[in-house]
Protein backbone atom coordinates (compact mmCIF):
# COMPACT_ATOMS: atom_id res chain seq x y z
CA UNK A 1 0.00 0.00 0.00
CA UNK A 2 1.22 3.48 -0.82
CA UNK A 3 0.24 6.16 1.71
CA UNK A 4 0.50 9.85 0.87
CA UNK A 5 0.22 12.12 3.92
CA UNK A 6 -1.48 15.48 3.41
CA UNK A 7 0.47 18.75 3.72
CA UNK A 8 0.41 20.49 7.08
CA UNK A 9 -1.07 17.51 8.91
CA UNK A 10 -4.23 17.41 6.75
CA UNK A 11 -5.94 14.27 5.52
CA UNK A 12 -4.10 12.33 2.83
CA UNK A 13 -4.99 9.32 0.72
CA UNK A 14 -3.87 5.75 0.21
CA UNK A 15 -3.56 3.73 -2.97
CA UNK A 16 -4.11 0.00 -2.85
CA UNK A 17 -5.99 -2.90 -4.39
CA UNK A 18 -9.14 -4.32 -2.86
CA UNK A 19 -7.46 -7.69 -2.35
CA UNK A 20 -4.56 -6.30 -0.36
CA UNK A 21 -6.90 -4.10 1.70
CA UNK A 22 -9.00 -7.12 2.65
CA UNK A 23 -5.84 -9.13 3.36
CA UNK A 24 -4.56 -6.30 5.56
CA UNK A 25 -7.80 -6.33 7.53
CA UNK A 26 -7.86 -10.10 7.82
CA UNK A 27 -4.30 -10.50 8.97
CA UNK A 28 -4.79 -8.29 12.03
CA UNK A 29 -8.14 -9.79 13.07
CA UNK A 30 -7.57 -13.54 13.16
CA UNK A 31 -10.06 -15.15 15.52
CA UNK A 32 -8.56 -18.36 16.88
CA UNK A 33 -10.48 -21.42 18.00
CA UNK A 34 -8.37 -23.32 20.51
CA UNK A 35 -8.73 -27.09 20.40
CA UNK A 36 -6.61 -27.80 23.46
CA UNK A 37 -6.43 -31.41 24.59
CA UNK A 38 -3.11 -31.61 26.47
CA UNK A 39 -0.25 -29.63 28.02
CA UNK A 40 0.02 -27.49 24.87
CA UNK A 41 -3.23 -25.88 26.00
CA UNK A 42 -1.43 -24.43 29.03
CA UNK A 43 1.12 -22.79 26.75
CA UNK A 44 -1.75 -21.37 24.67
CA UNK A 45 -3.07 -19.71 27.82
CA UNK A 46 0.40 -18.28 28.37
CA UNK A 47 0.44 -16.90 24.84
CA UNK A 48 -2.88 -15.10 25.38
CA UNK A 49 -1.74 -13.74 28.75
CA UNK A 50 -0.16 -10.38 29.46
CA UNK A 51 3.47 -11.50 29.23
CA UNK A 52 3.46 -12.74 25.63
CA UNK A 53 0.27 -10.89 24.68
CA UNK A 54 -0.91 -12.38 21.40
CA UNK A 55 -3.24 -9.40 20.99
CA UNK A 56 -0.26 -7.46 19.64
CA UNK A 57 -0.83 -9.51 16.49
CA UNK A 58 -4.60 -9.05 16.51
CA UNK A 59 -5.30 -12.68 17.37
CA UNK A 60 -6.51 -12.45 20.94
CA UNK A 61 -10.28 -12.75 20.47
CA UNK A 62 -10.79 -16.44 21.17
CA UNK A 63 -14.00 -17.77 19.66
CA UNK A 64 -15.48 -20.82 21.27
CA UNK A 65 -17.76 -21.41 18.33
CA UNK A 66 -16.07 -22.77 15.20
CA UNK A 67 -18.57 -20.80 13.10
CA UNK A 68 -17.01 -17.51 14.21
CA UNK A 69 -13.35 -18.55 14.05
CA UNK A 70 -10.69 -18.10 11.34
CA UNK A 71 -7.83 -20.13 12.78
CA UNK A 72 -8.08 -23.60 14.26
CA UNK A 73 -5.31 -23.98 16.84
CA UNK A 74 -4.94 -27.70 17.53
CA UNK A 75 -2.94 -27.93 20.75
CA UNK A 76 -2.39 -31.42 22.06
CA UNK A 77 -2.76 -35.14 21.52
CA UNK A 78 -5.55 -36.22 19.18
CA UNK A 79 -6.59 -39.85 19.57
CA UNK A 80 -8.72 -41.87 17.19
CA UNK A 81 -11.80 -41.33 19.30
CA UNK A 82 -11.32 -37.54 19.18
CA UNK A 83 -10.46 -37.44 15.48
CA UNK A 84 -14.10 -37.32 14.20
CA UNK A 85 -14.81 -34.45 16.61
CA UNK A 86 -11.84 -32.46 15.28
CA UNK A 87 -12.87 -33.15 11.69
CA UNK A 88 -16.40 -31.98 12.37
CA UNK A 89 -15.22 -28.78 14.04
CA UNK A 90 -12.96 -28.08 11.06
CA UNK A 91 -15.89 -28.67 8.71
CA UNK A 92 -18.04 -26.23 10.69
CA UNK A 93 -15.59 -23.35 10.27
CA UNK A 94 -16.34 -20.84 7.53
CA UNK A 95 -13.99 -20.13 4.63
CA UNK A 96 -11.35 -18.83 4.54
CA UNK A 97 -9.85 -20.82 7.39
CA UNK A 98 -6.37 -21.75 8.52
CA UNK A 99 -5.06 -24.51 10.76
CA UNK A 100 -2.12 -24.43 13.17
CA UNK A 101 -0.82 -27.77 14.42
CA UNK A 102 0.85 -27.10 17.73
CA UNK A 103 3.38 -29.45 19.30
CA UNK A 104 4.77 -32.89 18.57
CA UNK A 105 1.53 -34.77 19.32
CA UNK A 106 -0.73 -32.85 16.97
CA UNK A 107 1.92 -32.76 14.24
CA UNK A 108 3.04 -36.38 14.28
CA UNK A 109 1.59 -38.28 17.23
CA UNK A 110 4.66 -37.37 19.28
CA UNK A 111 5.96 -40.16 21.47
CA UNK A 112 2.52 -41.81 21.48
CA UNK A 113 3.33 -44.32 18.75
CA UNK A 114 0.51 -46.68 19.70
CA UNK A 115 -2.92 -48.03 18.85
CA UNK A 116 -4.90 -45.08 20.13
CA UNK A 117 -3.25 -41.84 18.96
CA UNK A 118 -3.71 -40.30 15.53
CA UNK A 119 -0.24 -40.00 13.95
CA UNK A 120 -0.55 -36.33 13.01
CA UNK A 121 -3.71 -34.30 12.41
CA UNK A 122 -2.67 -33.79 8.76
CA UNK A 123 -4.01 -37.31 8.23
CA UNK A 124 -7.53 -35.87 8.48
CA UNK A 125 -7.35 -32.06 7.99
CA UNK A 126 -5.02 -29.73 6.04
CA UNK A 127 -2.45 -27.88 8.18
CA UNK A 128 -0.98 -24.46 7.33
CA UNK A 129 1.60 -24.06 10.09
CA UNK A 130 3.34 -26.54 12.35
CA UNK A 131 4.91 -25.61 15.68
CA UNK A 132 7.67 -27.92 16.92
CA UNK A 133 8.20 -28.58 20.61
CA UNK A 134 6.80 -30.62 23.46
CA UNK A 135 5.19 -28.36 24.47
CA UNK A 136 6.30 -25.35 22.39
CA UNK A 137 6.67 -22.12 24.31
CA UNK A 138 4.32 -19.20 23.59
CA UNK A 139 6.86 -17.67 21.20
CA UNK A 140 6.19 -20.67 18.96
CA UNK A 141 2.51 -19.77 18.83
CA UNK A 142 3.35 -16.16 17.99
CA UNK A 143 5.65 -17.41 15.22
CA UNK A 144 2.86 -19.56 13.77
CA UNK A 145 0.40 -16.65 13.84
CA UNK A 146 2.96 -14.50 12.00
CA UNK A 147 3.35 -17.32 9.46
CA UNK A 148 -0.42 -17.30 8.91
CA UNK A 149 -0.31 -13.50 8.55
CA UNK A 150 2.37 -13.89 5.86
CA UNK A 151 0.21 -16.43 4.00
CA UNK A 152 -2.67 -13.94 4.06
CA UNK A 153 -0.50 -10.96 3.10
CA UNK A 154 1.17 -12.64 0.14
CA UNK A 155 -1.93 -14.44 -1.06
CA UNK A 156 -0.09 -17.77 -0.90
CA UNK A 157 -2.35 -20.82 -1.28
CA UNK A 158 -3.78 -22.24 1.92
CA UNK A 159 -3.14 -25.87 2.79
CA UNK A 160 -6.82 -26.59 2.12
CA UNK A 161 -6.29 -25.66 -1.54
CA UNK A 162 -3.58 -28.32 -1.85
CA UNK A 163 -5.71 -30.95 -0.08
CA UNK A 164 -5.61 -33.89 -0.03
CA UNK A 165 -1.85 -34.33 -0.37
CA UNK A 166 -1.20 -37.11 -2.84
CA UNK B 1 -1.30 -65.30 58.71
CA UNK B 2 -3.85 -62.67 57.97
CA UNK B 3 -7.44 -62.62 59.17
CA UNK B 4 -8.81 -62.05 55.68
CA UNK B 5 -7.16 -65.07 54.09
CA UNK B 6 -8.00 -67.29 57.11
CA UNK B 7 -11.67 -66.40 56.88
CA UNK B 8 -11.62 -66.98 53.15
CA UNK B 9 -10.00 -70.42 53.43
CA UNK B 10 -12.34 -71.49 56.24
CA UNK B 11 -15.42 -70.58 54.26
CA UNK B 12 -14.29 -71.73 50.78
CA UNK B 13 -11.73 -74.52 51.35
CA UNK B 14 -12.09 -76.02 47.89
CA UNK B 15 -12.29 -72.78 45.89
CA UNK B 16 -9.17 -71.02 47.14
CA UNK B 17 -6.30 -72.34 45.03
CA UNK B 18 -3.44 -70.54 46.76
CA UNK B 19 -2.76 -67.52 48.95
CA UNK B 20 0.19 -65.42 49.97
CA UNK B 21 0.89 -62.33 52.06
CA UNK B 22 4.18 -61.19 50.54
CA UNK B 23 5.21 -57.77 51.86
CA UNK B 24 1.93 -57.65 53.78
CA UNK B 25 -0.19 -57.72 50.62
CA UNK B 26 -2.88 -60.33 51.13
CA UNK B 27 -3.59 -62.12 47.87
CA UNK B 28 -5.77 -65.09 47.04
CA UNK B 29 -6.04 -67.04 43.80
CA UNK B 30 -9.55 -68.50 43.54
CA UNK B 31 -11.52 -70.60 41.06
CA UNK B 32 -13.91 -68.72 38.83
CA UNK B 33 -17.00 -70.88 39.40
CA UNK B 34 -18.01 -69.31 42.73
CA UNK B 35 -16.26 -65.95 42.40
CA UNK B 36 -19.42 -63.87 42.93
CA UNK B 37 -20.19 -65.85 46.05
CA UNK B 38 -16.67 -65.27 47.34
CA UNK B 39 -16.83 -61.54 46.63
CA UNK B 40 -20.24 -61.26 48.32
CA UNK B 41 -18.80 -63.06 51.35
CA UNK B 42 -15.88 -60.61 51.48
CA UNK B 43 -18.29 -57.69 51.35
CA UNK B 44 -20.77 -58.97 53.94
CA UNK B 45 -18.74 -60.89 56.53
CA UNK B 46 -18.70 -58.70 59.70
CA UNK B 47 -14.96 -59.34 60.19
CA UNK B 48 -14.05 -58.30 56.66
CA UNK B 49 -16.56 -55.75 55.25
CA UNK B 50 -14.81 -55.08 51.93
CA UNK B 51 -17.23 -52.38 50.89
CA UNK B 52 -15.02 -50.65 48.33
CA UNK B 53 -13.97 -52.24 45.02
CA UNK B 54 -11.00 -50.02 44.23
CA UNK B 55 -10.04 -51.53 40.91
CA UNK B 56 -10.43 -54.45 38.57
CA UNK B 57 -7.72 -55.21 36.04
CA UNK B 58 -6.95 -57.85 33.49
CA UNK B 59 -3.59 -59.50 32.88
CA UNK B 60 -2.43 -61.36 29.78
CA UNK B 61 0.15 -64.08 30.46
CA UNK B 62 0.70 -64.96 26.82
CA UNK B 63 2.24 -68.42 26.47
CA UNK B 64 0.96 -69.64 29.83
CA UNK B 65 -2.16 -71.66 30.40
CA UNK B 66 -4.54 -70.39 31.70
CA UNK B 67 -3.68 -67.28 29.75
CA UNK B 68 -5.77 -64.50 31.32
CA UNK B 69 -6.14 -63.30 34.85
CA UNK B 70 -8.70 -60.97 36.45
CA UNK B 71 -7.56 -59.13 39.58
CA UNK B 72 -9.97 -57.53 42.06
CA UNK B 73 -8.44 -54.91 44.35
CA UNK B 74 -10.66 -54.54 47.39
CA UNK B 75 -10.52 -52.18 50.34
CA UNK B 76 -12.45 -52.11 53.58
CA UNK B 77 -13.22 -48.57 54.70
CA UNK B 78 -14.50 -50.07 57.96
CA UNK B 79 -11.50 -52.28 58.82
CA UNK B 80 -8.82 -50.39 56.84
CA UNK B 81 -7.66 -53.57 55.08
CA UNK B 82 -6.84 -54.44 51.51
CA UNK B 83 -6.99 -57.72 49.61
CA UNK B 84 -6.39 -58.88 46.06
CA UNK B 85 -8.53 -61.64 44.58
CA UNK B 86 -7.17 -63.23 41.41
CA UNK B 87 -8.97 -65.53 38.97
CA UNK B 88 -7.31 -67.32 36.05
CA UNK B 89 -9.22 -67.75 32.78
CA UNK B 90 -8.48 -69.99 29.80
CA UNK B 91 -7.86 -68.45 26.38
CA UNK B 92 -10.63 -70.36 24.61
CA UNK B 93 -13.19 -69.47 27.30
CA UNK B 94 -12.34 -66.05 28.85
CA UNK B 95 -15.68 -65.75 30.64
CA UNK B 96 -16.35 -64.81 34.26
CA UNK B 97 -19.50 -63.82 36.14
CA UNK B 98 -20.06 -60.09 36.60
CA UNK B 99 -19.66 -58.51 40.04
CA UNK B 100 -21.93 -55.55 39.29
CA UNK B 101 -24.53 -56.96 41.67
CA UNK B 102 -21.93 -56.91 44.48
CA UNK B 103 -20.50 -53.43 43.85
CA UNK B 104 -22.33 -51.31 41.25
CA UNK B 105 -19.16 -49.22 40.78
CA UNK B 106 -17.28 -52.15 39.26
CA UNK B 107 -19.37 -51.74 36.10
CA UNK B 108 -16.87 -49.55 34.19
CA UNK B 109 -13.83 -51.54 35.32
CA UNK B 110 -15.37 -54.64 33.81
CA UNK B 111 -16.09 -52.76 30.61
CA UNK B 112 -12.44 -51.66 30.51
CA UNK B 113 -11.23 -55.24 30.99
CA UNK B 114 -13.53 -56.31 28.14
CA UNK B 115 -12.29 -53.48 25.91
CA UNK B 116 -8.59 -54.02 26.55
CA UNK B 117 -8.37 -57.81 27.02
CA UNK B 118 -11.59 -59.28 25.64
CA UNK B 119 -12.62 -60.81 28.95
CA UNK B 120 -16.37 -61.46 28.92
CA UNK B 121 -18.31 -60.65 32.09
CA UNK B 122 -21.39 -62.84 32.01
CA UNK B 123 -24.55 -61.01 33.08
CA UNK B 124 -23.06 -57.52 32.78
CA UNK B 125 -25.85 -54.98 32.10
CA UNK B 126 -23.98 -53.01 29.41
CA UNK B 127 -20.85 -54.80 28.24
CA UNK B 128 -19.47 -52.59 25.45
CA UNK B 129 -16.25 -50.71 24.79
CA UNK B 130 -15.44 -47.85 27.14
CA UNK B 131 -12.07 -46.45 25.96
CA UNK B 132 -11.82 -47.41 22.29
CA UNK B 133 -14.43 -46.47 19.70
CA UNK B 134 -17.20 -48.79 18.56
CA UNK B 135 -15.62 -49.67 15.23
CA UNK B 136 -12.32 -50.76 16.77
CA UNK B 137 -11.37 -54.38 16.11
CA UNK B 138 -9.48 -56.53 18.59
CA UNK B 139 -8.32 -55.91 22.15
CA UNK B 140 -5.22 -53.70 22.22
CA UNK B 141 -3.64 -54.70 25.55
CA UNK B 142 -3.46 -58.35 24.59
CA UNK B 143 0.19 -59.25 24.17
CA UNK B 144 -0.40 -60.59 20.67
CA UNK B 145 -1.96 -57.34 19.41
CA UNK B 146 0.60 -56.00 16.88
CA UNK B 147 2.33 -52.87 18.19
CA UNK B 148 2.39 -51.16 14.82
CA UNK B 149 -1.17 -52.02 13.80
CA UNK B 150 -3.22 -48.98 12.80
CA UNK B 151 -6.95 -49.11 12.20
CA UNK B 152 -8.96 -46.93 9.80
CA UNK B 153 -9.92 -43.52 11.17
CA UNK B 154 -13.66 -43.29 11.66
CA UNK B 155 -15.11 -40.08 10.21
CA UNK B 156 -17.98 -38.02 11.63
CA UNK B 157 -21.14 -40.04 11.18
CA UNK B 158 -23.35 -38.53 8.48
Amino acid sequence: MAVKPGKGGGTGYALTTLESLIAWGRKYSLYPFTFATACCGIEVMGAFGTHYDLSRFGAEVVRFSPRQADVLLVAGTINYKMAPVLKRIYDQMLEPKWVISMGACASSGGFYNNYTVLQGIDKIIPVDAYIPGCPPNPEGIIDAVVQIQKIIETGAPRAAERWPIK
Amino acid sequence: MSVVLDRLRERFPSDVVSTHSDFGDDTALVRRERVVEILTFLRDNPDLLFDFAMDLTGVDYLGEEPRFEVVYHLYSLERKRRVRIKVRLHEDDPVIDTAVAVWPGIDWYEREAWDMYGIVFRGHPNLKRILMYEGFEGHPLRKDYPKARRQPTIGPEE
